[in-house]
C-alpha cells in the first residue's frame, strides 16, 4: 500500500497542475471523468452524504421520532459533551484499550509472524488454523468469552481454581471494575492478533532472502539481523497494520456491547455515542459525539501518514 | 409441536391427547380442577383426536381462545400487526391473527418484532419518523406511552364502548394528555421467588416480609450452603445497567418510602434519605449475599443461577414461574413466589414495578378502525384468558384472577391480585414523556456504579443523579 502511494502521488500532482494541451489529451481526460463518475457518485452517496447529515444534525437538537420542533443550537451539543465527565472518562478508557491492545497485538503478531515465516512441517495448517479467532464474528467471540468468564458457570473460574490460583467461589471478571477493562483488552488481543500476524507475514515475505544470506556471511547474529534488517524492512507493513488496528480499536463497540453493554466501567466512546443516539434518542447530541470521534480518528490517520511519509523520505 | 406450560390443565390436555387417560377420568380430574364446560369440551375433543392416533397436530396454540362476540365484518381489509418476537410465544400470536382473520374476513399479517425491547422501540421510532404505515397495530411496552403518544390513535372511546374494565393503574399509565395510547393487554410485575426447601432447612417459617429479613435469611443460608456448594449465592436480581435495573431500583426505593424517582408533577424526588438508605442496603448485598457479578446480570443470568439450584432468593418477572416448575427443572416443587419485601423506614410498603404490554394502533395506519378492532380483540377477556392459560400472561382484567381455568393453570395468580392490580409502581415514563429513555439510562448507570463500587459515596452519587435528572427534565 505504501508503495502504491509513493508511485502515484507525484504522477497525479504533475498531471493536475496543468490542463492537457492537445485535443487527444482533453478527450482522454473527459473519458477519464466519465469512467470514474459512477464511483464518485457512489462515494458521494454512501460516504459523504451520511457524513454531511451527521455534521448537520450535530448542530441541532433533533430527537429520534419526536414531535418536538427541531432548531439550530449552534455549538451547544459540543459544549455539553465536552462538559460531560462520562464522555471524557470513556475517551480515556478507549485510548487505554487502544494503546494496550494494539501494542500487545503488534508484539504477539510479530512473534507469530516470525514463527510461521520459518520453514517447518505443517506450516500451511498452522497458518490456516491461526486465523480461526479472526474468522469468528466479534459478536460470537464476545458471547463465547462472556460465558468463559461467567462467574457461576465459567471455565476461567473453574480453571484457576483447579490450578490453585484462586479460592472456590464466585469471582467476577467482567463486572469487577478492577478487571473489566483487562478482560476487554484480552478478548480483543485474542481476536485480532492473527490479523496483525497475517499483515506482518506479508511484509516479511517480500524481504529478499539474499540480504539474510549476505549478513550471515558478514557474521551478523540472529538478534542483530532482526533489529537491523527485519524490523526496518517490515516497518511499512507494520505501520499499515498499526493504522488499521488503531482505527478499528478506537471505534471498539460490538465486543463491549455484547459483554456488558450499559456498564460505565467498560464504556468506550462508540458505546457512549450509541447510547445517546439510540437508547436516549438524542440525534443531535449523539451526532456531535460521532463527529468528535471522526476528528479523533482523522488526527490519528494524519499522524500515521506523516510517519509513513517520513519513512519514505 | 407447540410447547405447553406444565400446569394441571395442560398436563390433563397432554394426557388426553396421548390417550393416557380415559374420558371418565378426564371428567373427574377436570371437575376437581374446576374447569369450565367449554374447556372441558376442548379437552374431551383432544382425547377423541388423540384416540384416533393423530395427537399434537390437532391441538394448535390458541386452542383455548373463545371468539368474542360482536366482531365487525372486515372483508377486504389487510392488517399488518406487530406482535411478539419469534420464540415459544409466536405460535400463540399467530393463532390470535388466524382466529381474528377467520372471524372477520380480514387478512392479518403477523410481523415478528425484535426480542430486545430497546431494539423494538428504535424500530418503531424509525418507522414513525417517516410516517410509515408499515404496520397498523403494535404491542408497546408499559414505559412507552409517553414516548409514542404523538403517533397513537386515541383508544379511550373504543375501550369505553367495549364495556370491559381494565386495571385502573395501567389505564392511567397509558393515558397521555387524555389520549389512551394503548389498551392494557397483559401485565407484568416484579416478584420474589424463594426456595421453600431451604427456608425449611434453616428453620424459617415464612418468606421474608422486609428487605432486612431477606438479607438476614440469605446470609444464614449462604453461610450454611457454602461448604457443600461453592457456587451458591443468596439473592439474584437484575443488576446490569439497563432497563431491568431501573425496575429493581424503583422497587428498592419505593418500598422504603423513597418515591418514584420523578413524581407525577414532574419534580425530581430521587435524592432523599429513604432512597439513599435503600441503595446502601442493595450495595451491601453485592459480594455478600449476591455474587459480585450480579452487576452484570439480566433476567436470564439470574434465572440460570436460580434454576440450577444455586440461589436461595430471586427477584424476577412471573415468566420464571412456569420455567422453574417445568419437569426438567431441579428446583421444581421446591420454590414459591410472593410479593417483594418492604423496607423499614417511614412510608414503607410492598412494591412491584409495573411491566407489561399494551395494544397500540398507529395513526399512520390506513385501516385504523380495523386495527382498533384487532386491539380490542387481543385485549378482550376471552383472549386474555387464553393467554393466561397457555402463556402464563397476567391479565389486565380483575375478574380473570378469580377464573377457575386461569387459576388451575397459575395457582399463584390469586394471592398476587393485589400486587398486580394496585400494589405495582409505575416507572416515571409518563412524567418524563419522550425523555424517559434518558432518565432510565442515567438512573441505571448511577445505580450500577453504586452497586459495583465505582461510585463509592452513595449520597453523593444520588445527588449527582438528581442533578442530571433535573437537567433532563428541564429539556422537557
Amino acid at each position: 500500500m505504501a508503495v502504491i502511494t509513493e508511485q502515484t502521488v507525484p504522477a497525479t500532482k504533475t498531471k493536475y497542475s496543468r490542463a492537457p494541451k492537445t485535443a487527444v489529451g482533453r478527450q482522454q481526460e473527459r473519458l477519464g471523468w466519465i469512467l470514474v463518475f459512477p464511483s464518485v457518485l457512489v462515494v458521494l452517496l454512501v460516504a459523504l452524504y451520511p457524513l454531511y447529515e451527521t455534521v448537520r444534525l450535530s448542530f441541532t437538537n433533533a430527537r429520534l421520532a419526536s414531535a418536538r420542533e427541531v432548531r439550530n443550537v449552534g455549538f451547544e451539543n459540543y459544549q455539553r459533551i465536552l462538559e460531560d465527565g462520562l464522555f471524557w472518562s470513556s475517551l480515556q478508557r478507549t485510548l487505554t484499550i487502544t494503546v494496550a491492545a494494539v501494542s500487545l497485538e503488534a508484539v504477539l503478531g510479530m512473534i507469530i509472524a516470525l514463527a510461521i515465516h520459518s520453514n517447518f512441517r505443517g506450516r500451511g495448517l498452522v497458518r490456516t488454523s491461526m486465523l480461526v479467532p479472526w474468522a469468528i464474528p466479534t459478536v460470537v467471540s464476545s458471547v463465547l468469552w462472556g460465558w468463559m468468564f461467567h462467574d457461576n458457570y465459567g471455565f476461567i473460574n473453574s480453571l484457576f481454581y483447579r490450578l490453585g490460583l484462586q479460592d472456590a467461589g464466585l469471582r467476577s471478571w467482567i463486572e469487577n471494575p478492577a478487571t473489566a477493562l483487562g478482560v476487554v483488552i484480552a478478548i480483543d488481543v485474542w481476536k485480532t492478533t492473527p490479523f496483525m500476524a497475517l499483515l506482518l507475514l506479508a511484509g516479511l515475505q517480500i524481504i529478499p532472502s539474499d540480504v539474510y544470506e549476505a549478513s550471515t556471511v558478514d557474521g551478523a547474529s540472529k538478534w542483530q539481523q532482526f533489529w537491523q534488517m527485519t524490523l526496518p524492512l517490515v516497518r511499512p507493513a507494520l505501520l499499515v497494520a498499526l493504522i488499521f488496528r488503531t482505527m478499528d480499536t478506537f471505534r471498539i463497540f460490538d465486543l463491549i456491547f455484547v459483554l456488558n453493554a450499559g456498564a460505565t466501567t467498560t464504556m468506550s466512546v462508540a458505546i457512549y455515542v450509541q447510547q445517546e443516539l439510540i437508547q436516549n434518542g438524542r440525534l443531535g447530541y449523539g451526532s456531535a459525539g460521532a463527529v468528535i470521534i471522526f476528528f479523533c480518528i482523522g488526527l490519528m490517520v494524519l499522524g500515521y501518514s506523516r510517519l509513513i511519509r517520513v519513512e519514505e523520505g | 409441536m407447540a410447547r405447553y406450560l406444565p400446569n394441571p390443565v395442560n398436563n390433563l390436555m397432554a394426557d388426553a391427547m396421548h390417550g393416557r387417560i380415559s374420558r371418565r377420568d378426564i371428567m373427574k380430574k377436570g371437575t376437581a380442577l374446576g374447569l369450565s364446560s367449554a374447556l372441558m369440551g376442548t379437552i374431551l375433543r383432544a382425547e377423541s383426536v388423540g384416540a384416533q392416533g393423530t395427537p399434537a397436530a390437532a391441538m394448535p396454540a390458541g386452542y383455548s381462545i373463545e371468539v368474542p362476540a360482536g366482531l365487525p365484518d372486515l372483508t377486504g381489509t389487510t392488517l399488518n400487526v406487530m406482535l411478539g418476537a419469534d420464540g415459544p410465544g409466536a405460535a400463540f400470536d399467530q393463532a390470535n391473527c388466524d382466529i381474528f382473520a377467520e372471524a372477520t374476513g380480514a387478512t392479518v399479517n403477523y410481523l415478528k418484532g425484535a426480542e430486545s425491547a430497546t431494539d423494538r422501540l428504535t424500530f418503531y421510532q424509525q418507522t414513525f419518523a417517516s410516517s410509515s404505515n408499515a404496520f397498523d397495530f403494535a404491542m408497546i411496552d408499559v414505559i412507552w406511552p409517553g414516548i409514542l403518544a404523538t403517533h397513537a390513535v386515541d383508544l379511550s372511546e373504543a375501550v369505553a364502548n367495549s364495556g370491559v374494565t381494565y386495571f385502573d393503574r395501567i389505564m392511567q399509565n397509558n393515558t397521555v394528555d387524555d389520549v389512551l395510547t394503548g389498551i392494557p393487554w397483559f401485565t407484568d410485575a416484579g416478584l420474589l421467588y424463594y426456595r421453600t426447601d431451604l427456608l425449611e432447612k434453616y428453620g424459617f417459617a415464612a418468606a421474608p416480609a422486609t428487605w432486612q429479613e431477606l438479607t438476614d435469611m440469605a446470609t444464614e443460608i449462604v453461610a450454611g450452603e457454602a461448604a457443600s456448594n461453592s457456587s451458591f449465592t443468596g439473592f439474584t436480581f437484575q443488576g446490569a445497567a439497563y432497563e431491568g435495573l431501573v425496575c429493581n431500583g424503583l422497587e428498592w426505593q419505593f418500598s422504603n418510602g423513597g418515591g418514584t424517582i420523578i413524581e407525577d408533577d414532574g419534580s425530581v424526588s430521587v435524592n432523599n434519605p429513604n432512597t439513599i438508605a435503600a441503595f446502601e442496603r442493595a450495595k451491601g448485598w453485592v459480594g455478600t449475599i449476591s455474587p459480585q457479578a450480579v452487576t452484570g446480570y439480566m433476567e436470564e443470568d439470574g434465572r440460570g443461577v436460580w434454576q440450577a439450584g444455586n440461589a436461595a432468593f430471586m427477584r424476577n418477572w412471573p415468566y420464571a414461574y412456569s420455567l422453574g416448575a417445568a419437569a426438567d427443572s431441579v428446583i421444581a416443587g421446591n420454590f414459591d413466589v410472593t410479593s417483594l419485601p418492604m423496607g423499614d423506614m417511614e412510608g414503607s410498603s410492598n412494591a412491584a414495578t409495573l411491566g407489561g404490554w399494551q395494544a397500540f394502533v398507529s395513526k399512520y395506519s390506513e385501516s385504523q378502525e380495523a386495527a382498533t378492532a384487532f386491539a380490542l380483540f387481543v385485549a378482550s377477556p376471552e383472549v386474555q384468558k387464553a393467554r393466561a392459560i397457555e402463556r402464563s400472561g397476567l391479565p389486565t382484567i380483575a375478574d380473570l384472577y378469580t377464573d377457575a381455568d386461569v387459576l388451575a393453570a397459575n395457582p399463584f395468580f390469586e394471592r398476587l391480585l393485589d400486587t398486580f392490580q394496585s400494589g405495582s409502581v409505575a416507572r416515571p415514563s409518563t412524567a418524563s414523556q419522550d425523555l424517559y429513555g434518558e432518565v432510565a439510562t442515567e438512573y441505571a448507570r448511577t445505580l450500577n456504579e453504586i452497586l459495583n463500587g465505582t461510585a463509592s459515596e452513595v449520597g453523593a452519587a444520588v445527588e449527582d443523579l438528581a442533578g442530571s435528572l433535573e437537567d433532563i427534565m428541564a429539556d422537557l
